[in-house]
């Protein structure tokens, strides 16, 4: 992943400028705690993690942070609805079994949801399908096929169409390429899409500049 | 770790007396008690600012003697792994305080001390106690002592709900709460176990209504108490690798002297318990136990409400006696109460022993949680290891 001018990688800034200054902050499947680090550091947030693995657990505790040994698919009943400002799914949630369950729950659990996903439709990875035959390996799909913690390959626009038929409500879409965010067809070029998700009923706009170009 | 050939070095306990008529303790039955010694240990120094205590808590059988050797011993206390020079307690930062519960028999007041109006050992005369005596009983000493706040309480398995009872009773006293191997309620199978113990030891003939001092003692009743208890402090795979199937190389005087390594380890650790243990306080001590249920009816939810204090909650995969389902309680109480909390099951294959012998992922994890708590550790990006 492309990282910025100090150090944080693009998607964790593009995270870190949606979410507000001492904000609540769920992170699902936070890993080692980088993004949630960031997020404290920078925005002063409230900041909670989930993470199935022992090993990122300690990498957490070490930075100084709080996190639950837990499994996203059932971590998350425990809380009562609107207990964070921000749910955050990055690069997690295709790797749940049940993404509906999750997505569903962290939309009562948060007031706004944060997805970042890799584009299974980046050129790419298109390129690798057709013209040679193989499972796409690309900067933001980096694992071989057999070691890949990936249970859901989807594109942007999988994505898109996804919420759309569950009324979930796009709020903000953002893009990123390999090495800086991407306006135009971003189902093409983007390797990774972030998402601003709350549960309204009212379906994507349709003007949206950033949403409309699906390549 | 150029630390790690320090020691805490040559330790003794000190007592601490109180609770003299006519202000004794008043117990949680209504009776009141007193006067009661604690027996402690403290390694480290408390700093001037008297804000870098921590209260250890013993589990069943444990004592005030925490790490370092007493002089002449062989062995050092029983979480000398834990404590000590830029260990996870380490005592270059810390003041590290070990108390013996109440109703114990290692230096504090239990039912084999004497009882100043018959001049006799209390034997059931001792009062029924509580997890909450113990730690009123323990407020005391920590007054003594000077300390308003606790900068943790932690402990594994009773110690844990020792730790748990402090937060809850005084939890504008506690900063930060490590409970380990613990539950919030002990469970119908957990009593079951104890009762086999106590059952044991009642049976004993020497046991005589629990006046054996002086007489002979009900040792082989303690004994297949803490034979029980071992079995439950293990797990299947612990046994299998440490002792197989093996049969024990001596030539067996009878059919049903132990013939397995297993019935051998547990023999000799029966046997050997009666030489530090009294058997009235094992009574009293699994009673205590059983009677634990922190949030007594009510939700833990709602008793969890208010507090300020963070969690390191700890529990070990292969720990059945005190399944890890029992630790996710008490996070899930955290959740919803909306403390700051950390739970982590640890990979482990002792069972509910791990507390004490699997040490380095549970080090690491206390560790740098205290400095949090310290105000020594701030979130950062990069890694402080």
């Amino acid at each position: 992943m492309s990282t910025t001018s100090n150090g944080i990688s693009l998607d964790h800034k593009i995270i870190k400028d949606i979410i507000g200054s001492s904000s609540s902050v769920l992170d699902l499947g936070c890993g080692d705690g980088e993004l949630l680090a960031v997020l404290v550091r920078e925005k002063n947030v409230k900041a909670q993690g989930i993470e199935i693995d022992d090993k990122a657990i300690f990498d957490c505790v070490a930075r100084g942070l709080s996190v639950f040994h837990d499994d996203i698919d059932s971590g998350l009943s425990d809380y009562e609805d609107k207990s964070f400002d921000f749910v955050i799914l990055n690069q997690s949630f295709q790797q749940v079994k049940k993404p509906d369950a999750v997505l569903k729950e962290a939309l009562r659990v948060g007031k706004k949801v944060i997805i970042g996903i890799p584009n299974f439709a980046h050129i790419k990875a298109r390129f690798q399908i057709f013209f040679r035959g193989r499972t796409p390996v690309t900067g933001a799909l980096p694992y071989e096929w057999h070691d890949t913690p990936n249970l859901h390959f989807l594109s942007i626009l999988d994505f898109m169409n996804y919420c759309k038929k569950r009324n979930m409500t796009i709020e903000e879409a953002y893009f990123i390429g390999s090495k800086r965010k991407i306006k135009l067809f971003p189902n093409l070029f983007a390797q990774t899409g972030i998402f601003v998700i709350s549960g309204t009923s009212n379906p994507v706009s349709s003007d949206s500049s950033e949403g409309r170009d699906y390549g | 770790m150029e630390k790690r050939d320090k020691q805490i070095g040559s330790v003794e306990t000190r007592y601490y007396t109180f609770a003299h008529p006519p202000s004794e303790l008043e117990l949680e039955s209504g009776e009141k008690f007193g006067p009661i010694t604690l027996a402690y240990e403290t390694y480290g120094k408390l700093n001037s600012e008297k804000s870098n205590a921590i209260l250890i808590h013993h589990a069943l059988t444990g004592d005030a003697h925490a790490a370092g050797f007493h002089p002449g011993d062989k062995d050092p206390g029983w979480w000398n792994n834990m404590i000590g020079p830029g260990k996870a307690f380490d005592t270059e930062q810390y003041f590290v305080i070990c108390s013996n519960v109440l109703g114990g028999c290692k230096g504090s007041t239990g039912p084999a001390s004497i009882n100043p109006i018959t001049g006799r050992p209390y034997g059931l005369q001792f009062p029924v106690i509580t997890i909450k005596d113990m730690v009123n009983a323990q407020r005391h000493l920590i007054d003594n002592l000077g300390i308003d706040r606790l900068l943790a309480v932690v402990g594994g398995s009773m110690g844990g709900m020792q730790a748990l009872q402090w937060v809850v009773s005084y939890p504008d006293r506690v900063r930060s709460v490590i409970p380990v191997a613990t539950t919030a309620n002990h469970s119908p199978q957990q009593i079951a176990f104890n009762e086999v113990g106590r059952q044991a030891i009642m049976a004993d003939p020497n046991w005589n209504e629990g006046d054996y001092y002086g007489k002979d003692l009900p040792a082989k009743g303690l004994s297949v108490a803490r034979m029980v208890g071992h079995i439950t402090y293990m797990s299947d795979v612990s046994m299998s690798e440490k002792f197989g199937r093996k049969f024990k190389n001596t030539k067996q005087p009878f059919k049903f002297s132990p013939e397995f390594e297993v019935e051998g380890y547990l023999q000799y650790r029966g046997d050997n318990f009666i030489k530090r243990f009294d058997p009235n306080s094992y009574l009293y001590i699994t009673k205590a136990i059983d009677y634990f249920d922190l949030a007594n009816g009510t939700g833990l939810r709602e008793l969890f409400k208010g507090i300020t204090a963070p969690f390191l909650i700890i529990a070990f995969k292969s720990d059945w006696l005190y399944p890890a389902y029992q630790a996710q309680e008490i996070a899930r109480a955290c959740k919803l109460a909306g403390i700051d909390a950390i739970y982590c099951e640890l990979n482990s294959n002792y069972g509910h022993d791990a507390f004490l012998v699997e040490v380095d992922e549970q080090a690491h994890l206390i560790k740098y949680f205290l400095q949090r708590v310290a105000g020594k550790l701030k979130v950062i990006d990069e890694h402080n290891v």
